[in-house]
């Protein structure tokens, strides 16, 4: 059995290290072969930009080798995939390696596409690379009071991070003794401060006591930066001081170019995590690259992968798959720089977020290093 | 959420069927499209309680 992962980010390296422990055997022997091809020789945690920005991070605590966090068994090739020919059932890679393959897990994750809203790249700032992450922190720090407003575009990965970075970016600011000089403005896409219901009537209640002001049911259309306002689609018009983005994001150009899905998002069986089709049945898909309207999140990618894993290793061993994914996700949910709560939920339950503490703030610290534990598999 | 990303892709005079287990969605649907512009074709709720909400891009 030819396995081929393309991309070595959560869902990729989680799924191939978890697969690699359950078919230790089958890969020594050669009845079953592992490879890897991935566009980075490195590996990032990416939740951790958010820390970077307010300055509790550095982005070299958030960076490993790819090699040294897969299992011994897993090839690696450093060398992306250029083109897919599903039907002959082979990859093609930016060398013009040829990969064949009997599965395929197809993990390319998502990116930012800030263009797609005319004005947006050049007058906002995010924290959706470690770059664009101190490129926030130094406006942050140099920022002594006015209107903070926060815009969100759809669809978006780590859907908590609206709200993480209001809430941290308030605390921040409180610290530097600057709360009563800023204003914080908050917007969101439809007509509740989150999408998960119970998350935005839990958003509610923190908002009214921070005193941060909201409009919903606001979608950007253009940012106009020589008179430093954001339009939206709904036919408003807010002024800022300084625009915090969640833009837009689109899956993989590759995606996109080899025609296997709209915006770079895949068809997807939400229970198999297959992809829907005429080759789904050797083709799997997870994390962002789904098409699957869940969270675009780590924790997303991380039990999806668990899921396929040990579908692909029962194919080997048994000739059949046996689990089904129920569409769990937990997030932690960052309500400032020292509480946290958190929101855990799956197709048929929705999450009952709790108040914010210290402990879960602390365990969301200590996962952030755990993470190098859970991605070879071992959490 | 759904239908704010469709809409975007979709062709002016489409009609796109969203599909919702969320009670929200009957409300706060009508209303965005209305704030848009776009036009609110029907809404229906099957037997398993999930809403069909059925919008057309007008612009």
């Amino acid at each position: 059995m030819r396995i081929v992962v393309v991309g070595g980010g959560m869902a990729g390296t989680i799924f191939a290290n978890n697969v690699a422990r359950r078919l230790t055997s089958e890969l020594r022997s050669g009845k079953a072969r592992l490879t890897m091809l991935t566009a980075s020789d490195k590996h990032i945690y990416q939740p951790g930009w958010l820390y970077v920005a307010l300055g509790r991070m550095t982005p070299d605590q958030l960076e490993r080798e790819q090699a040294s966090l897969l299992e011994p068994e897993i090839k690696l090739h450093v060398d992306p995939v250029k083109s897919f020919d599903l039907g002959a059932k082979h990859v093609v890679t930016a060398s013009g390696k040829v990969h064949e393959y009997d599965i395929l897990v197809i993990a390319t994750g998502s990116r930012p596409a800030a263009e797609d809203v005319p004005g947006l790249k050049e007058n906002s700032f995010h924290c959706y690379s470690a770059e664009d992450a101190l490129k926030l922190y130094d406006r942050l720090s140099a920022f002594n009071g006015g209107r903070i407003v926060v815009t969100v575009g759809l669809p978006h990965k780590c859907p908590m991070i609206p709200l993480e970075i209001t809430f941290t970016m308030h605390d921040y600011f409180r610290d530097r003794g600057l709360l009563d000089k800023t204003e914080f403005y908050y917007t969101y896409p439809i007509g509740r401060l989150h999408s998960l219901e119970n998350v935005a009537l839990w958003a509610n209640g923190e908002f009214a006591e921070r005193g941060i002001h909201q409009e919903t049911f606001f979608n950007m259309k253009e940012v106009d930066g020589s008179k430093a306002v954001v339009r939206s689609e709904e036919g408003s018009e807010i002024a800022y001081d300084l625009l915090v983005s969640v833009p837009p994001h689109r899956g993989q150009k590759v995606i996109e170019e080899n025609s296997l899905g709209a915006n770079g998002w895949i068809p997807t069986d939400r229970h198999s995590l297959h992809m829907q089709g005429d080759h789904g049945d050797s083709v799997i898909v997870l994390g962002d690259t789904t098409n699957l309207p869940i969270s675009k999140a780590g924790s997303t990618a991380h039990f999806e992968a668990e899921v396929a894993a040990e579908n692909v290793a029962t194919r080997v061993k048994i000739g059949r798959e046996v689990r089904s994914y129920d569409g769990k996700v937990f997030c932690f949910i960052e309500a400032g720089k020292d509480r946290a709560t958190y929101a855990m939920f799956n197709y048929q339950k929705p999450p009952q977020p709790r108040a914010p503490n210290a402990a879960m703030h602390a365990f969301k610290m200590a996962y952030n290093q755990l993470y190098w534990a859970s991605v070879r598999g071992l959490l | 959420m759904e239908l704010i990303t469709a809409m975007k892709r979709a062709a002016v005079g489409d009609t796109l069927e969203l599909l919702s287990s969320d009670q929200g969605s009957a409300k706060d649907v009508p209303e965005w499209v209305r704030k848009v512009g776009h036009e609110m074709e029907r809404t229906e709720q099957d037997d398993a309680k999930v809403w069909h909400l059925f919008v057309k891009k007008a612009k």
